[in-house]
């Protein structure tokens, strides 16, 4: 970062310490501890969204911003979006609503996914208007399943070429991906299929919580966060919480990944906003069910990305527009783990 | 819903689908009819089934009805929570897992489904969502159960694209593609309950609800569908069993 961007990650320090004092704890045994948190902002890695993308996005760059469901940091696809990259590959699992307003925004020229559509509603519609016969503009697509997505990260994390697995025979995928092949095992002579190692350039992991280093926390489902971060050229962890790294040491079991992978830490509270974060906030529903609707014309799409993509500076001027209302419902009610005695 | 009747066509689907399932067994899950099915069976006669989701919950006890299968309600008071590396190396390609539900687009004879486009793979008509996980449950999941409503839009003779295989696929079985889980044997429609007939080689019709006639089934099938030489009627959703789906597990009709 430039001198210039360290002041702006300084006064981007200054309102994480108060937007964090304004947050109720969520966590009861935080509340016993004494020691007020005191963030270090010149650490080089602890900076603005806006900074992590223009650092680590560039145009043509491949991105996962990882996230099954759960922890989706529409937050970094927002900004993506807003920074106007172009011919990016995206890959993801599921690539769903921020993937696709990615695609509508026209930042995106090819997806690597395993399931493309609205998870429990239906269609992403900007993906099928650059997908399908009757529009004239299109995307790349590079298809497996998810167990061949996951398998790929699998490799790319344990620094393999490839990763085997038990698929495909007698369906349609391989014929139209190149990338899925075969492979005899030496031991058995058994014929599997085999996927090449992945290794996106830019990973984007959402985390309930993560010290200013990026060693990060995370619960509820995990996705393919562990894998992907150890396939990746670079990490960006996004959390809910950012702590004191003694509240990460407090619960190593709870570690997703540790620092040493991470280049930006942003803190980011309502990031994943209509995703969920587990013991923060809900999942959105009724957005992933209007979103049907919203976007099925490429007009009210552009109006949607209008006033809440482009019209938003940052994160929290959209939850500023999403409303208090909202965030309200949203909020998760307190059911607390009891916890584990780690001495000896 | 008929008038003659008290039960809808999804509330049949979702109670015979129930019965497929049996007590203590490992079951993956997806949401809508499949996960109703599953809490109405360990409401009634298979109170210990566990539920398994793609993503990564296991044992799962949603207080309220998933909308999605990452739904934050399947890891509150689940069993356990696992990376979907686990859950696709370990869960499923492991054998783990007894019962898979599956549902598509189109479907052939043999139980092929496409999940992935309707028309020419590169030109498509309809770019669908694609495999997911689905492939790998066919493969896997020691029995598939269907759940789709018969159509002859969506009961083909050929699938587009054979996103999972079913019981014989590209010209090959099962055991020549070296599958090790057992594909689908059953699929559950508004109409009937087909079956996979190994001596027929395909799937045939073995139970007919009730008011429905054998021409409706095969004017309503893209193929030419047979039916076994004595199908069973099928058993009626129970006063209990329709208390439960309307006023404990979906409510509000999401489903249903």
């Amino acid at each position: 970062m430039g001198s210039s961007d360290k002041i702006v990650a300084f006064m981007d320090w200054f309102s994480y310490a108060v937007s964090l004092s304004s947050l109720p704890s969520q966590h009861t045994r935080r509340q016993a501890s004494t020691s007020p948190l005191i963030l270090h902002p010149m650490t080089g890695k602890l900076c603005s969204m806006k900074e992590a993308i223009a650092d680590t996005v560039q145009d043509g760059t491949s991105v996962y911003i990882e996230g099954f469901t759960h922890l989706i940091c529409f937050a970094a696809g927002h900004e993506i979006i807003r920074q106007g990259r172009k011919n990016l590959t995206a890959i993801r699992l599921t690539p769903d609503l921020v993937y696709d307003q990615m695609i509508e925004a026209g930042c995106v020229s090819k997806v690597i996914f395993g399931w493309a559509g609205n998870p429990g509603v239906g269609s992403l519609h900007g993906f099928r208007r650059k997908t399908e016969a009757k529009y004239s503009e299109r995307i790349e697509v590079e298809e497996y399943s998810h167990f061949g997505m996951v398998s790929r990260l699998q490799a790319g994390a344990a620094n393999l070429p490839f990763w085997p697995l038990k698929n495909y025979g007698g369906t349609d995928i391989p014929a139209h991906t190149a990338n899925i092949k075969t492979v005899v095992c030496p031991f058995t002579g058994q014929e599997l299929s085999a996927v090449p190692a992945m290794h996106p350039d830019v990973v984007v992991l959402h985390c309930q919580r993560s010290d200013k280093e990026g060693n990060a926390q995370a619960w509820g489902l995990y996705g393919t966060q562990k894998e992907s971060a150890f396939a990746a050229k670079k990490v960006i962890v996004v959390c809910e919480e950012l702590v004191e790294s003694s509240e990460i040491r407090r619960d190593p079991n709870r570690t997703l990944i540790p620092s040493f992978l991470v280049s930006h830490v942003v803190h980011e509270p309502w990031g994943c906003h209509p995703s969920f974060v587990q013991g923060f906030y809900d999942r959105d529903n009724d957005f992933y069910v209007s979103w049907d609707d919203l976007t099925r014309e490429p007009e009210t799409y552009k109006n949607y990305l209008d006033e809440f993509v482009y019209g938003c500076a940052d994160r929290s001027a959209y939850m500023k527009k999403m409303g208090g209302d909202l965030m309200a419902k949203l909020k998760a009610k307190a059911l607390m783990s009891d916890g584990v005695n780690y001495g000896f | 819903m008929d008038s003659n009747r008290n039960y809808s066509a999804s509330e049949m689907m979702a109670v015979r689908a129930s019965k497929e399932l049996h007590d203590k067994e490992v079951v993956f899950v997806g949401i809508g009819l499949p996960n109703v099915a599953c809490n109405l069976a360990r409401e009634t006669h298979a109170p210990s089934i566990e539920l398994i989701y793609e993503s990564g919950a296991v044992g799962a006890r949603p207080e309220r009805l998933p909308v999605s299968i990452g739904d934050p309600a399947l890891v509150t008071g689940a069993l356990g929570i696992v990376s979907q590396a686990e859950i696709f190396q370990n869960y499923l390609q492991g054998g783990r897992i007894q019962v898979g539900f599956l549902g598509g687009a189109q479907i052939d004879k043999y139980g092929n489904l496409n999940t992935t486009v309707i028309g020419d793979y590169n030109n498509p008509k309809v770019r669908l969502p694609g495999s997911g996980g689905a492939c790998e449950i066919a493969v896997h999941a020691k029995r598939v159960l269907i759940v789709m409503r018969l159509s002859n839009k969506s009961f083909v003779e050929k699938c587009d694209f054979i996103t999972s295989p079913g019981q014989k696929s590209l010209g090959k079985t099962r055991k020549e593609w070296g599958h090790e889980g057992g594909g689908p044997q059953v699929i559950i429609t508004d109409k009937c309950v087909m079956t996979f007939d190994e001596a027929v080689g395909e799937f045939v019709v073995t139970e007919i609800y009730p008011d429905v006639t054998v021409e409706e089934l095969k004017a309503a099938c893209g193929w030419d569908l047979k039916i076994s030489s004595n199908p069973k009627a099928a058993e009626i959703p129970t006063e209990q069993e329709l208390d439960l789906l309307r006023n404990k597990l979906d409510p509000q009709k999401l489903y249903l």
